[in-house]
């Protein structure tokens, strides 16, 4: 009955995974216990992505199954899981770029790896950035952007945080396309990564996170 | 008597289009120079191509974006709604910086005609994005799921009416319309024809003609470039795009999101729509090459990179296609220049399974050591001039990576220097001094 959600998930069988959760729905199990498997699952998918097991269609194909999972669950939870987050990431691609992809996906595995994440979109202004680390408090900023022309973009938004007086307050890590180390300084921003992983290792580095 | 085209084997075929793009027809050279100057830059990349024997130098290519836009002071903005300024500013470019090849100047379509047609497939300057910026895809499921059996039963009545109802606006109506093959005696043959007649239909072939009509005035703005460019002494280092299977699926099809969840759903519909194409897009770069009279058909390829897929993804999804859409063009005499965007790392010894000194393989942030090393003997390799070295190094630091390229790759022959991705704003400095770098540095003694 109690089959490993953890594994299947993990192992990306979707369909597998699905009919364990309507099981131990149905046999009225606690639904923060199967979404808390879930979530380990998802932590074994994002191990394997950085082991280079797993490659971005697995990535994206996880998301799939975890929303599926997720809507199945969410009916049944009586209260929000109160799972408490590591910290806080302000994470946008930069003005004039609107590339989503490399994004989203970054975003979402920093949110799986219990990151609050508040994903400003695409184009994003400068201004939108500093605000939004204002309100959240956030001590991580994740600029992301596939152009050669985001790499001023980024320049401007972390001049911009150092207006702010903000620049000591938060680390910022820059991703995408044509980013490397070289851009990183160019831009001052403190890292660059090279894949969702690598985001995902800087946030919990920083953070003092294991 | 001469061999007709048909009976030619790929060897003969690919010599015939190089001899056709070395000399060409109707071309009135401006002088001795720029004759000079024409047959050295052709023969020179046939030579590091064929791998026969060494050129007299490397040959050196820039693949720009809007670069030659923003290098006149201008924004995409403003070459996009006044084509007459596109010609002009494309010629100062390569006139000014002399690499060994021309891209065309058709970066820049016409604004007002992708207006008409309400194209929704990208954002372009002051159409979404900035009129400083470049216009930037839209990826999205411009087809579902569950539509792969129509694709693959009539691929060319999906990309010719419902595909295009989805990606123009303007267009949507098509997409009521039948499939003609169904007239085949007189009994009932308007039948087909009733959709034809409602307005929105129409309206949609009205605003057809009107994109025609503009399509014509940028054509007619920027249609002798590449005629002007050849008689100046500078060839056009592709004659037209063709792309890869998987790509046509991730990019334009499916989007990158779909065409992943569709290797795991439904792999097999995935294959057979690949199948599907891969004769299309091999006529695309077969007819252009025989067209224009010049060998080189532009690949550029996307969702293949590392990373994007596992290395079995990569055997089972990309590759096969790929290759097949490759060797099409190879039979065709066309050397396939291949354009590995992103990483190309963990396919190097996939990649080299092709005949000898057919194609070029162009790479942007792959280790080229290693490249040279996996394609030595087998093909033409180039690319890798980092984006940081054009727009924020220093002139020396592009100097010395132009060098050790060229110490690396260069050898033997068989290597071209070109920039790793499509630039727009850089250094102009460093451009220039990564071509005249390659002139003093990159020639075979």
């Amino acid at each position: 009955m109690a089959k490993d959600l953890v594994n299947t998930l993990a192992d990306l069988k979707e369909q597998e995974a699905i009919k364990i959760v309507k099981d131990r729905l149905s046999a009225g199990e606690d639904p923060l216990k199967i979404m808390e498997d879930a979530r380990k699952g998802m932590e074994i998918v994002g191990k394997r992505f950085s082991d280079s097991e797993y490659f971005i269609p697995d990535l994206v194909y996880s998301g799939e199954i975890l929303k599926a999972v997720t809507e199945l669950v969410k009916p049944k939870l009586t209260k929000a899981a109160e799972s408490k987050k590591l910290g806080k990431v302000v994470f946008g691609t930069v003005a004039g770029d609107i590339h989503d992809i490399g994004k989203d996906i970054v975003v979402f595995m920093l949110d799986v790896n219990g990151f609050e994440v508040h994903d400003l979109g695409v184009d994003v202004p400068v201004q939108k950035f500093v605000d939004k680390i204002k309100e959240t408090g956030a001590s991580i900023v994740g600029l992301s952007g596939f152009l050669a022309l985001a790499f001023d973009s980024m320049k401007e938004t972390v001049e911009a945080i150092k207006a702010a007086g903000l620049r000591d307050k938060v680390k910022v890590m820059i991703g995408g396309g044509q980013m490397s180390d070289e851009i990183k300084n160019y831009t001052g921003a403190d890292a660059y990564g090279k894949d969702a992983m690598a985001g995902v290792t800087l946030a919990k580095k920083w953070i003092g996170a294991q | 008597m001469e061999k007709q085209w048909e009976e030619m084997s790929s060897d003969e075929k690919q010599e015939a289009l190089f001899a056709r793009w070395i000399s060409p027809e109707g071309v009135k050279f401006v002088s001795p120079e720029a004759e000079r100057l024409y047959k050295e830059r052709t023969t020179r990349i046939k030579d590091a191509v064929q791998l026969k024997k060494k050129p007299d130098r490397v040959p050196v290519l820039l693949i720009p974006s809007f670069a030659p836009a923003y290098y006149s002071g201008l924004t995409p903005y403003d070459v996009m709604y006044n084509s007459e300024k596109i010609v002009p500013t494309w010629k100062k470019f390569y006139m000014d910086f002399q690499p060994d090849g021309h891209g065309s100047c058709e970066v820049p379509s016409p604004g007002k005609f992708l207006e008409i047609l309400d194209f929704k497939l990208y954002k372009w300057p002051g159409h979404g994005v900035s009129k400083e910026t470049t216009y930037q895809c839209i990826e999205g499921e411009y087809m579902k799921a569950d539509e792969y059996n129509l694709f693959i039963h009539n691929p060319l009545h999906f990309l010719n009416y419902i595909w295009p109802a989805r990606v123009f606006g303007a267009l949507e109506p098509l997409q009521t319309l039948p499939p003609l093959a169904g007239v085949t005696e007189m009994y009932g043959v308007a039948f087909s024809f009733i959709p034809y007649g409602t307005p929105p239909v129409q309206a949609a072939y009205k605003a057809l003609l009107e994109a025609g009509s503009e399509a014509m005035k940028w054509i007619g703005a920027v249609g002798n470039f590449g005629k002007d460019m050849a008689e100046a002494g500078m060839p056009a280092y592709v004659a037209a795009p063709t792309k890869a299977p998987f790509d046509v699926i991730g990019d334009t099809l499916r989007g990158t999101k779909g065409v992943m969840m569709d290797i795991y759903r439904q792999p097999d519909k995935l294959l057979e729509a690949m199948e599907a194409l891969t004769p299309m897009f091999i006529q695309m770069g077969a007819g252009a090459a025989k067209m224009f009279g010049n060998p080189l058909i532009f690949l550029p390829l996307h969702k293949g990179a590392d990373g994007f897929l596992s290395d079995a993804q990569y055997k089972k999804f990309y590759w096969p296609s790929l290759k097949n859409v490759i060797m099409g063009l190879v039979n065709e005499g066309v050397v396939p220049f291949i354009w590995a965007e992103g990483g190309y790392n963990s396919r190097l010894d996939i990649i080299g399974d092709l005949p000898k000194g057919k194609v070029i393989w162009l790479f942007d942030q792959t280790d080229m050591a290693k490249a040279k090393k996996a394609l030595n003997g087998i093909a033409c390799v180039g690319g890798n001039m980092p984006m940081h070295l054009l727009t924020v190094g220093s002139t020396q630091d592009a100097i010395d990576h132009a060098k050790r390229l060229i110490d690396i790759c260069g050898k033997d022959g068989g290597y071209i220097m070109a920039n790793g991705a499509f630039f727009d704003k850089v250094k102009w400095d460093n451009l220039k001094a990564i071509v005249d770098t390659v002139k003093k540095y990159g020639v075979y003694k």
